[in-house]
C-alpha cells in the first residue's frame, strides 16, 4: 500500500502519521508537498494534524488553498480514499471536500487530552475492521474542534449516514460531559456520501503503539489495510483515464 | 458607502463576526477578562477578524466591479459562510 502524508507548512503531526504508516504497519509511506500538483498512485491520501499556515484567517483555511488540495479535490472526485486528522479535518471542511465548519471549543480552551469516540458508520476505509457503537480512546489536541452543521446540512448528514464518530463516555452514551469540546450532536467525524473521506478531530497516529498508552488509533489504520487489500485492482482502461460503459 | 476615490486604489475594510446565535467562545472570554479587569456593565462581546485591502480600481463609474469582487473574495475565503458574517466598506 503506498499512503501519501500531505505536508503543509506548520503541519507537525506528519512525521508522527509517517511512522505509524511504515514502522507500525509496514506500508510504503511518502511525504507529499502542499505544492504537488497530483497524487496520483497512491492508495490512500492522508492529511495530518497541526498548524498549518499557523491557522491564519481560519484553522485550515489557507491550506484548503494550496495546489495539493486541487489535486485532492480531483483525486476524491475519482474516489480517492483520504483522511483528514485535526488539522486535517479542519483543512476538509475549508475545501468544502467534508460539510461543515468548526468553531472555538466551547470551552474557550485548547484541549489535549484523551477521549472517547463511538464508531457510527462501517462501511469506510477507515471504520471497516470496526464494529458499529464500538467505543476508541484516542488523543485530542485542538482549539478549535467545535463542529458545527447548520440545521440543513446536519440532516443531510444524518439522512446520509455521514456522521463517523461521536464522542461519548467510556460505555458508549454520548452526553454534555462527554462532549469535550462543544461539538454539534457530539460530533467527532464524518464522511463523504461514499465514506472514501473521512475526517475526525482524534488522533489514530498517537495512539497506534502500546508504548504510547493506546492503540486505539491503529484500528482505524488497519481498517485501511482492509480496504486497501479488498479492493479491487483499477481495470486497465480506467487506469488509463479512458471512458468505461 | 461614499464614493470617494483615488485614480488607481481603493481601500476596502471587511469585517468578519460570527453570526449572530453561534457560540463565539472568544468573545465570551474576552468579556470574562473585561469583567475580571472590573470593566462592569459589559452584556456581551462579540469577537471578529479585521482587514484592510488595497484594491487595484480600474476608474470604471461603477467602480470596475470592485464590490462584486469584494463579495466573492469575502464568500470564498475571508468569511466561512456556515459560521460567519461580514460587512465591508470601501473608502
Amino acid at each position: 500500500m503506498d499512503v501519501g502524508i500531505v505536508v503543509f507548512p506548520g503541519s507537525n503531526c506528519d512525521a508522527d502519521t509517517y511512522h505509524v504508516v511504515r514502522d507500525v504497519l509496514g506500508h510504503r509511506a511518502q511525504y507529499v508537498w502542499h505544492e504537488e500538483r497530483t497524487l496520483d498512485g497512491l492508495d490512500a491520501v492522508i492529511l495530518p494534524g497541526g498548524f498549518a499556515h499557523g491557522d491564519y484567517l481560519r484553522a485550515g483555511a489557507i491550506a484548503a488553498t494550496s495546489p495539493v488540495v486541487r489535486a485532492l479535490r480531483a483525486y476524491a472526485a475519482g474516489g480517492g480514499v483520504t483522511l483528514g486528522i485535526c488539522n486535517g479535518f479542519q483543512v476538509l471542511l475549508e475545501a468544502g471536500l467534508l460539510p461543515g465548519a468548526m468553531r472555538p471549543n466551547a470551552c474557550g480552551e485548547f484541549r489535549c487530552e484523551c477521549v472517547h469516540i463511538r464508531v457510527e458508520r462501517t462501511d469506510t476505509p477507515f471504520t471497516c475492521a470496526l464494529a458499529a457503537g464500538e467505543v476508541l480512546r484516542l488523543p485530542i489536541a485542538h482549539a478549535e474542534g467545535n463542529y458545527y452543521a447548520d440545521p440543513p446540512t446536519h440532516r443531510a448528514l444524518l439522512a446520509g449516514r455521514q456522521v463517523a464518530f461521536r464522542y461519548c463516555d467510556a460505555s458508549g452514551a454520548t452526553g454534555p460531559g462527554a462532549n469535550p469540546n462543544g461539538s454539534h450532536d457530539a460530533i467527532a467525524g464524518v464522511a463523504s456520501p461514499t465514506g472514501a473521506v473521512v475526517g475526525l478531530m482524534p488522533h489514530p497516529e498517537r495512539a497506534s503503539e502500546g508504548l504510547l498508552g493506546g492503540e486505539d488509533g491503529r484500528r482505524i489504520f488497519d481498517s485501511l489495510d482492509r480496504w486497501v487489500a479488498a479492493r479491487p485492482p483499477a481495470a486497465p482502461a480506467a487506469r488509463a483515464g479512458l471512458e468505461v460503459r | 458607502m461614499t464614493d470617494v476615490r483615488t485614480p488607481e486604489a481603493r481601500t476596502v475594510r471587511v469585517v468578519v463576526t460570527l453570526k449572530p446565535g453561534v457560540l463565539d467562545a472568544p468573545g465570551q472570554a474576552i468579556r470574562h477578562g473585561l469583567d475580571a479587569l472590573g470593566h462592569g456593565g459589559v452584556r456581551a462581546v462579540r469577537a471578529g477578524k479585521y482587514f484592510e485591502l488595497e484594491m487595484a480600481d480600474d476608474g470604471r463609474p461603477d467602480g470596475g466591479g470592485l464590490e462584486e469582487r469584494v463579495r466573492q473574495m469575502c464568500e470564498g475565503f475571508l468569511a466561512n459562510t456556515l459560521i460567519e458574517e461580514y460587512r465591508y466598506d470601501i473608502v
